[in-house]
């Protein structure tokens, strides 16, 4: 047909040259790759600054064995729960009311398991479909009825906390049955046994460690298929011992505590999915497009209230799932349970490098915003600094790489 | 006579990396209007916020004289203070303040209390309006005006401001052309009270009209300075000036052979979003493979809102009429049924409705038909890339690369990836609502070769302009459209710009 459509279905030709020959022009120097991910490696920066910072300021006790576990156990469920967060504000939105859903979740599978006397199982689908529902209400109201999420979730916070009260009769209900406490308390170990370590926790380490270089080296070769631009081979393989150095030590450190953390499990596959999800998948680019600009997404055929909804739903989903850890972690349902989460949630996407205005975010920023802040706290504990100065030093921090973030899109802004 | 109002010498100024201006010298003499032309990107802009102290004192190099006075201007203020007033091309006015509001705004008119002493302030409103020709209750709400009065209300605000020096960026871009004539008759009369005139335009009938002199900017440089009364200074002897060569025809020539019928509405109605009115009414169109069809109409008839209700209802409620592509009845209720029905539109807001702008030129290209390059809901990121690819090398996308973020191309630029971005979709029909708008001379060129392009491999293509010289120039049929109905239709051999604009004014009562 025409010269200038390109038909997808055309499959790419391998260049005559072997990869090795697209290699020498590759990027090669560091500082401009640095510089140009400015905005997604300061992130990462400041999260080594921060726990080189308090690894010295409490003698090494933040990485001691014990302690890694401790922040894996505490922060898990902020960590899911900021997974939803920054899907929902790279697509403009927010939600305001997860710390009451992290509520009402955990105290409908309470009132299922502990009152009623159900098994552990039943509780927690009970709880994933309350999230669900919860998440398709304020689905409706924002993609359907059009009011604006803050305004819907805002209103959520409130009803689904009063909804908790209600459900709970007022009183804290505890405790779980040993497997449902599992769920945040549990441990893989002693699986393929191992003196004074746990063996099993250092080979699921090693194939994290494979799989990242296997999919990096994957993708790099199908990159030099398609002749595009790629880091130098040695700068990939530096990449890659680094990443695999640390999460090995992680690995170590934690085969040395209690072994593998159930809940990290979870969350690792969370992260997993949803990065994939968010990269690589159609729903994902129309979250993009939407916050980017809604406008432009809307004629370019992206249905934007179907998009809308399950965003929210999947938000709910998200939430329930951090409800039953929370739950399960607590060992029991509270009326005031996961005050405040929301906030944290938020947080950990806006420090990880979500934009205010939409359309910029990623998953992974926002699990290492959330670990600046989890790192933060922890290591401010261990120093016995109170809880007010504490938030005193959360709220700068927030405050800081948010303004950094602006500041970095003005002389973006300018440099033209 | 040659009493020199303003001296610009040797204005150098560099962003990181660019040199936006290199050595300008610029000199108005009093009293008259001076045009500013040149390409977009050239640094017509930047020229004018230097002046203005948009970028204050300091941050260039090079020295201003006004009144034979060195000035060194630190901001806005500064420059305002001195009577030079700049009004930029997007106007700064707060929609839901009143006229007078906004012709006091920051400069409030303070009574011996303290406060704002509002009957003075709307007295003296309406004093200005009056001077502009602006016949506008002042505490009525800027929102409710159009363009047009808009710009009139940026004109009386810096008439409050005691303005010696009126400096006007692309005054006409968005008005129609009875706005446009009654803007130039009031710079004329401006003239008349000794306000001397910058004014940077695209428009080259419009400078050649009014223009006492005109200096061409080209790449950073001001080419040369052209007196219009002695020189009598031709439209194409301007565009020499600033591409650098004779176009010795703007429009590239094309064999016109049309085929079957692609589409065709009849009976198209469509009612006003929020108010009672009807917005088009009645009006049938049809188009031709290998066609183009010019929609001609003046702001407010209904072509934008015509276009985009046939694709998938994207504008107003009641959508009655019938939709045919390739003879067959089709219902195209969202946008994805659209594209599905091989119909395509590149929106007249390119910015607002056609791109995501913080994403880079890859993503944009590919996201009206990902499906196209996604299997279960998966995307071939590097197939992706390779389309993106391909049509940064056929559309000639002025880039370092496809993974640049597209904010930060040139407006011409910018329309190559919306257009990537639809013939991607591999449409039978396209729509282009003012393809051109905004965008320079060489551009508009390349994108004309690319819509012949088009109608050569088959497609239909139906253009919406303002600019009737581009309808005459690239279309083989044109519709003219009035308060929503269509009031003429002509081949193009037939059409004149007097033709057509008869036809266009038709039935004028109905617009006012």
């Amino acid at each position: 047909m025409t010269s200038i459509k390109t038909p997808s279905t055309e499959r790419p030709t391998p260049p005559d040259s072997t990869p090795t020959a697209a290699l020498h022009g590759g990027t090669n120097d560091l500082r401009a790759l640095v510089l140009n991910n400015l905005r997604q490696s300061g992130i990462y920066v400041a999260l080594v600054v921060i726990v080189a910072l308090f690894a010295v300021l409490t003698d090494g006790v933040l990485l001691s064995p014990g302690n890694i576990t401790n922040i894996v156990l505490q922060y898990s469920y902020i960590l899911v729960l900021a997974i939803g967060m920054v899907i929902l504000i790279i697509g403009g939105h927010i939600d305001l009311s997860v710390g009451s859903v992290v509520a009402l979740t955990g105290a409908v599978s309470a009132v299922l398991v502990i009152q009623q006397g159900h098994p552990w199982w039943i509780g927690v689908v009970a709880a994933l479909v309350v999230g669900v529902a919860v998440g398709a209400w304020h689905g409706f109201w924002v993609a359907y009825a059009g009011i604006p999420a803050f305004i819907v979730t805002l209103a959520g916070m409130l009803l689904f906390r009063g909804l908790t009260l209600r459900v709970l009769d007022n009183i804290s209900l505890s405790p779980f049955p040993s497997e449902y406490q599992q769920v945040a308390a549990g441990f893989l170990n002693g699986l393929l046994g191992g003196e004074g370590f746990d063996a099993f926790t250092l080979l699921i380490g090693a194939i994290a460690v494979a799989g990242y270089a296997v999919s990096g080296f994957r993708t790099r070769v199908a990159r030099i298929r398609y002749q595009q631009p790629v880091e130098s081979f040695p700068l990939f393989v530096a990449r890659v011992v680094l990443v695999g150095a640390v999460l090995m030590y992680f690995a170590w450190q934690l085969a040395h505590a209690r072994g593998l953390p159930i809940v990290l499990i979870i969350l690792a596959v969370l992260v997993l999915v949803y990065g994939l999800l968010t990269r690589r998948t159609v729903f994902g680019r129309q979250v993009y497009a939407i916050g980017g600009n809604l406008s432009a997404a809307a004629l370019s055929g992206v249905k934007v209230r179907t998009v809308n909804f399950w965003m929210f739903v999947n938000m709910g989903f998200l939430a329930a799932v951090a409800g039953v850890i929370y739950s399960s972690r607590s060992n029991g349902a509270q009326p005031a349970a996961g005050n405040m989460f929301e906030l944290d949630a938020i947080a950990a996407a806006f420090i990880g490098g979500a934009a205010v205005t939409g359309g910029v975010g990623t998953v992974v920023g926002a699990m290492v915003g959330g670990l600046i802040m989890a790192v933060m706290s922890n290591g401010m504990q261990l120093m016995g600094i109170d809880q007010s100065t504490q938030s005193v030093v959360k709220g700068l921090v927030l405050l800081v790489a948010v303004a950094f973030d602006v500041y970095n899109k003005r002389r973006a802004g300018t440099a033209r | 006579m040659d009493d020199t109002i303003l001296e610009m010498r040797r204005i150098t100024k560099t962003f990181p990396g660019v040199t936006a201006l290199e050595d300008v010298t610029l000199a108005v003499r009093r009293g008259e209007i001076h045009a500013i032309c040149g390409e977009n990107g050239a640094g017509k802009s930047t020229l004018m916020k230097v002046l203005s102290g948009v970028y204050p004192s300091g941050s260039y190099d090079g020295e201003i004289f006004f009144d034979g006075k060195p000035m060194q201007f630190r901001g806005i203020r500064d420059s305002e203070a001195n009577g030079i007033v700049i009004i930029h091309q997007e106007l700064a006015l707060v929609p839901y303040l009143s006229i007078a509001e906004n012709i006091f705004l920051g400069n409030e008119r303070r009574g011996r209390s303290g406060l704002i002493d509002w009957n003075f302030a709307n007295a003296e409103a309406a004093k200005l309006l009056a001077s502009v020709g602006l016949h506008e209750n002042p505490v009525t709400p800027v929102i409710q005006l159009g363009v047009g009065k808009q710009q009139l209300v940026e004109i009386a605000k810096a008439l409050s401001k005691k303005v010696r020096l009126l400096i006007l960026d692309e005054p006409t871009a968005a008005l129609n052309d009875i706005d446009s004539a009654h803007l130039l008759d009031l710079l004329r009369a401006l003239k008349e009270q000794g306000i001397t005139c910058i004014m940077i335009s695209h428009k080259l009938n419009e400078i050649t009209a009014i223009a006492d002199s005109t200096t061409v900017i080209r790449d950073g440089r001001a080419v040369e300075t052209l007196d219009m009364k002695s020189d009598d200074v031709s439209q194409q002897r301007i565009i020499r000036g600033m591409v650098g060569r004779d176009l010795d025809s703007f429009y590239p020539d094309r064999e016109s052979s049309p085929g079957d019928e692609v589409l065709r509405i009849e009976d198209w109605t469509v009612r006003h979003p929020v108010q009672d009115r009807m917005v088009v009414e009645g009006v049938g169109l049809s188009v031709r493979a290998g066609e183009v069809v010019g929609i001609a109409g003046l702001m407010g008839a209904g072509r934008t809102e015509l276009a985009m209700s046939v694709f998938g209802r994207s504008y107003g409620r009641d959508i009655r009429g019938r939709l045919f592509v390739h003879g067959r009845e089709v219902q195209a209720r969202t946008v994805a049924e659209a594209i599905d029905n091989g119909i395509a539109y590149v929106t007249e807001d390119r910015k607002r409705y056609g791109l995501n702008l913080i994403d880079d030129v890859r993503r944009n290209v590919s996201a009206a038909a990902l499906d196209r390059l996604s299997r279960l809901g998966w995307v071939n990121g590097n197939e992706e890339i390779k389309v993106a690819e391909t049509s940064r090398k056929e559309m000639n996308i002025r880039t370092p690369s496809v993974m640049a973020v597209v904010g930060k191309l040139s407006g011409g630029n910018q329309q190559k990836v919306v257009l990537s971005k639809w013939l991607f979709t591999d449409p039978d029909v396209l729509i282009l609502d003012e393809p051109t708008r905004g965008i320079d001379v060489g551009a508009k060129y390349e994108i004309y070769t690319i819509i012949n392009r088009l109608v050569a491999a088959g497609k239909a293509v139906i253009v919406i302009s303002s600019e009737l010289p581009e309808l005459l120039g690239m279309c083989d049929r044109i519709y003219t459209l009035a308060a929503g109905r269509i009031t003429g239709e002509m081949p193009v051999a037939e059409a004149t710009q007097e033709s057509l604009m008869e036809l266009m004014t038709k039935d004028k009562e109905l617009v006012g």
